[in-house]
């Protein structure tokens, strides 16, 4: 029986008199903050507009695509709906999602400190995305973009007629955001631990926010380097990317693929991360093989950073440079497919329950196997000729950024809701929820993969009518997609406000944000906590209220006392 | 609140707070080299694509105004660190000296980096629709700043380079791109090392810094140092291709 239970007879919790959220009140006391619990709800109120934005986008295309000539817009909007969908998407949802709304929060709390260690960049980092959201929300309502999101020159630099500029310069501001965002957690990590954490008691979420943290401060700059250099192109006519001057488009693409390979592992470790945690709470075991998961995620970030010409085999380089940029690619499966199977093997003998959290720890699991493993196909030089550019690539992508990177985020945005707000979510609308969430992606993403392995090619606006029956099955599971994503929304608002009173330790989990109030004092701990136990010790924590001591690893108590 | 090296409410002691500004200018410090490095590779691949029009745009560059520029620089590195110094032994009246001296010989650096780009813009050597690097060879009197034995060099190297490269105008043009470029971003960050001097000098004659808490000082010689390291970088990249003979 957890501390939840509410049945009859026993004192109903309340909320502790004084937290982050009540602490002050006003505008200026949110937008001035410099607690890393509010400038992660400004965050997540920001990502949730993109997001939402980039949804729109979404379901332009998809309707559109509804019949093979396209019957809603003009093959010229129909680019600009594809280019902002991915623009709004991934440099302004996928990338600060995790990092910058749950890391933001978790991280101080989950390693003992009182904020991250440097607050005011932290807000500051909020700013600059602000600053550059609002030059891209700009180029998308001033005549909008049509390069697709990678920015290929010269057609970005010499011939698009949309609003490249502003989009550029947004997403070059933005970048800054990331820079210091990861900066911030490195430092943090590095000094701010409470006595006692030792590097190997660190969460995974923890690991895997490091391991992203460096990826971030050493692709972004480049991508700002060179996004930089595309925009003087266009504006002031350097040509380092100009064919008719000598430049190298192919250039343009080492450096852009340099930080945007790199950026899928910002997007996906942080996600990776809260499947870390959900698993062992969920099944209430610890984490099987702590230090290889911990090193897989640091092997993700360093060998993510020797693929990125596998997004260039069709450019016509060298065969001895596509060998190996292809080997390397199925090395980074390697760390990967470790997570997988230690996760895996945390279950096994665990005591599962089915959580909302739990199922979407479960989704990831599958959706991001398929992914991973559809991502083999393509590093492989002989497929990667038949699909390059098809919708398998845009299947492959999307069962690991939303089946994986958003199942993660979605996942533990109700792990740790009970944190944030200090009330729970209803248990059985966010399982609805979650389940109609996968349905749909799957019906969605699926076909794409069928579409693209038949030769339908990507960033087209009409279609031969043989593929009309897998579109509309595509177009209707994101229709399905869009009721799984609203639907959280709408509760998690909800409950934020009206929801049961959590407690402190909801789950149990067994991380140190568990140990203070729910929601946290701004100071985030009453006094410094001093850590004696290790990562997802269920055994040696009787302060948990669990049953267990002295049992040994194997099946425990159920992890939820109603169900 | 000022920052007189009280403690920040997130921090545990002193110490830690030193060493935690202190890594987060240093992991800053990695992204800017990673940030110079994107352009830098972009140099690279076209100095060995188009030696010869990169070497001819070398030559049109001023050895002596660009020398004068790397000796300007080293000086201020070196009062910059005197600086630091002085904030680390507690010489309040020396610490003013050194950054104002410092922020002078980075304005000296402005000043000769203006009169160059100023130079470029007259000679047609901005690329763009009207970049010609043969205009000061063809148009001599355009070029008042040269004289007649410069103009007949000038003329000598082009001619080797154009039978070098035919397309030479065009490829120059990508030399200058990486000189306005690379020299543009540079004097971007000397701009703001130049605003975080100035606040230091403001600092330092109200008497904040002492041996204990200097912090401020030593991040912004870092930052003031990784600059010149930078230029120590752009000035043989820029100005010494190929000038042997």
């Amino acid at each position: 029986m957890s501390t939840v239970s509410t049945t009859m007879g026993e004192p109903a919790l309340k909320l502790p008199e004084k937290h982050y959220l009540n602490a002050s009140y006003g505008i200026r006391s949110w937008l001035l903050t410099t607690d890393h619990k509010r400038i992660a709800l400004l965050y997540l109120a920001s990502v949730t507009f993109f997001f939402f934005i980039g949804g729109f986008f979404a379901m332009m295309i998809r309707l559109h695509l509804l019949t093979p000539s396209g019957y809603l817009l003009s093959a010229d909007t129909y680019n600009r709906m594809f280019t902002m969908h991915g623009v709004a998407m991934i440099f302004f949802f996928l990338i600060p999602s995790i990092p910058a709304v749950l890391g933001n929060f978790l991280i101080p709390l989950m390693i003992g400190a009182k904020d991250l260690a440097f607050p005011k960049i932290n807000l500051l980092s909020w700013y600059i995305y602000i600053i550059g959201g609002c030059f891209t929300l700009y180029s998308m309502v001033s005549g909008g973009l049509d390069t697709g999101w990678t920015f290929y020159t010269p057609l970005s630099t010499v011939y698009s007629n949309s609003a490249v500029a502003p989009a550029v310069v947004g997403i070059f501001i933005t970048g800054f955001s990331s820079i210091l965002t990861g900066l911030n957690f490195l430092v943090t990590v590095h000094t701010m631990r409470a006595p006692g954490m030792t590097w190997f008691r660190l969460p995974l979420f923890v690991w895997a926010h490091y391991a992203t943290s460096v990826v971030m401060i050493l692709g972004t700059p480049v991508v700002a380097i060179t996004l930089a250099l595309a925009a003087m192109e266009r504006l002031f006519g350097l040509g380092f990317f100009n064919p008719a001057m000598g430049g190298d488009p192919i250039l343009f693409q080492h450096l852009f693929w340099f930080y945007s390979h790199p950026a899928v592992y910002i997007m996906i470790l942080p996600s990776m991360g809260v499947i870390s945690e959900l698993i062992p709470t969920f099944a209430r075991k610890k984490l099987f093989g702590y230090h290889f998961v911990a090193a897989a995620s640091l092997a993700i970030a360093v060998i993510g950073f020797l693929v990125w010409t596998h997004h260039m085999f069709l450019t016509g380089q060298s065969t001895y440079a596509a060998l190996a940029f292809s080997f390397l690619t199925f090395l980074v499966a390697i760390p990967s497919a470790v997570k997988v199977f230690n996760w895996t093997a945390t279950l096994f003998g665990g005591s599962i329950s089915f959580d909302t959290p739990m199922l979407y720890a479960f989704g990831f699991l599958g959706l991001f196997l398929i992914g991973g493993l559809t991502g083999l196909f393509l590093g492989c030089l002989g497929v990667d000729m038949h699909v390059h550019d098809t919708y398998f690539v845009v299947a492959h992508f999307h069962y690991i950024m939303v089946g994986g990177a958003v199942m993660g985020y979605l996942g533990g945005l109700h792990f740790w809701w009970p944190k944030i707000t200090g009330r729970m979510y209803p248990e059985w609308l966010a399982r609805i929820a979650a389940l109609v969430l996968f349905v749909g992606f799957n019906l969605t993403f699926f076909p794409q993969f069928v579409l693209g392995y038949l030769g339908m090619p990507r960033r087209y606006h009409v279609y031969p009518p043989e593929f009309q029956v897998y579109n509309v099955m595509s177009t209707a599971g994101a229709s399905i997609l869009a009721v799984g994503y609203l639907l959280p929304m709408i509760y998690l608002t909800w409950a934020a406000f009206y929801g049961r009173v959590a407690g402190n330790n909801p789950w149990p989990a067994t991380g140190l944000e568990w140990t203070t109030a729910s929601p946290p004092p701004t100071e985030n701990f009453e006094v410094t906590p001093v850590v004696t136990w290790e990562a997802y010790d269920f055994h040696n924590r009787p302060e948990l209220g669990l049953d267990v001591p002295g049992t040994p690893s194997g099946v425990v108590a159920p992890a939820h006392g109603h169900d | 609140m000022h920052r007189t090296g009280a403690l920040f409410g997130q921090f545990e002691t002193l110490e830690q707070q030193k060493d935690t500004a202190s890594l987060g200018m240093w992991i800053f410090l990695v992204t800017e080299v990673m940030f110079f490095g994107g352009i830098m590779l972009a140099y690279t691949i076209n100095r060995h694509t188009y030696f010869h029009a990169f070497a001819m745009g070398s030559k049109t560059l001023s050895l002596t105004l660009g020398g004068t520029n790397t000796v300007v620089l080293l000086a201020s590195s070196f009062t910059m660190a005197m600086g630091v110094w002085s904030a680390q032994v507690g010489k309040k009246k020396l610490l003013p000296v050194f950054l104002t001296l410092t922020i002078v010989l980075g304005f000296v650096f402005f000043g000769i980096k203006y009169v160059e780009y100023a130079q470029k813009f007259h000679h047609h050597l901005v690329p763009g629709r009207n970049f010609d690097i043969t205009y000061c060879v063809n148009n001599p009197t355009r070029c008042e700043d040269m004289s007649a034995e410069e103009i007949k060099a000038e003329r000598v190297e082009l001619e080797e380079a154009q039978a070098a490269d035919p397309d030479l105008n065009a490829h120059a043009q990508l030399y200058y791109s990486a000189y306005f470029g690379m020299t543009g971003l540079h004097a971007l960050h000397m701009i703001i090392g130049a605003g975080l001097l100035f606040w230091l000098l403001g600092q330092s004659l109200k008497g904040r810094f002492s041996p204990e808490w200097n912090t401020p000082v030593d991040l912004v010689g870092l930052y003031w140092h990784f600059v010149d390291i930078v230029w120590i970088y752009l000035f043989p990249l820029l100005y010494l291709i190929d000038r042997h003979n």
